[in-house]
């Protein structure tokens, strides 16, 4: 088996499955979230912090932040090993390869603390 | 006969092999372009907008669960012209993305996994798509 020290768990198997099942919350929450606001009509502030004070909704949203930072690091991890080769990029790829990478995880990291401190921080 | 056994394996080492390995950018227009293929390659430029896009969707959480104040200026915010067509561009991206996303999580349970079932299953997903995002233009410009 080939391991890759920068993929998600270091298993293609294992990032496979976190695919799939990141993939699944996460159509789980855009339905439930589109469908909350299609059917809510007119929001008013008072139903929107509402919705967000119940811990199922803090646990589910977190549920999909984290997924969210899962999926989209396996997704980014992908591309980058696709494209950014010594075949494209010349000599220096795989140190490109690994600026990329760094920033694609300082980002995501980023967008999961925000999210804890948005949900409870305030 | 002097010539050692692993001879004829000796064209995996030699550099010029002519069998192509890799595909150069400007090669890209000079390929045919199968729905199935262009179907995935949205999907995968979508991802790359949505990876951006969180940082939208969150800066407009926080502004919204901020307070009343801040919610009424992420509303007036999503109903200026520039608000509408990041909102709607959003949406897009994630709507292509979602249903690009259940054509794959079919393909895991081996539904539409024959060459005229993924050329079925990509015109789907680009018509359905289509009708999504026009959608939600409209349930942007509506408000």
């Amino acid at each position: 088996m080939v391991t890759q020290v920068t993929s998600f768990s270091r298993n293609g198997l294992s990032d496979f499955i976190v695919q799939r099942v990141t993939a699944y919350i996460l159509a789980a929450y855009t339905v439930f979230l589109v469908g909350y606001l299609l059917f809510q009509g007119e929001m008013a502030y008072a139903d929107w912090q509402m919705l967000f004070s119940h811990t199922w909704m803090q646990i589910f949203t977190m549920l999909a932040l984290v997924s969210t930072c899962a999926h989209a690091w396996i997704g980014m991890w992908t591309i980058g090993t696709d494209y950014i080769r010594e075949h494209y990029f010349g000599q220096n790829a795989n140190g490109y390869r690994l600026i990329y990478q760094v920033i694609c995880i300082l980002t995501l990291a980023s967008y999961l603390f925000w999210g804890v401190k948005i949900l409870w921080g305030n | 006969m002097n010539r050692v056994w692993w001879a004829q394996f000796e064209n995996l080492f030699v550099k010029n092999d002519p069998r192509p390995v890799n595909v150069n950018p400007s090669d890209l227009m000079s390929f045919a372009w199968p729905l199935a293929a262009l179907a995935s390659i949205t999907h995968r430029i979508a991802g790359v907008i949505l990876f951006v896009g969180i940082a939208f969707g969150l800066y407009a959480l926080d502004l919204s669960l901020s307070s009343a104040a801040g919610f009424d200026v992420l509303k007036g915010l999503m109903n200026s012209p520039f608000g509408m067509f990041v909102t709607w561009g959003l949406l897009s991206a994630l709507a292509y993305h979602f249903v690009a996303g259940i054509k794959h999580l079919l393909l895991d349970m081996e539904i539409a996994d024959t060459i005229e079932g993924s050329k079925f299953a990509a015109r789907v997903t680009f018509l359905v798509s289509a009708v999504l995002i026009f959608l939600a233009g409209i349930w942007v410009i509506q408000g």
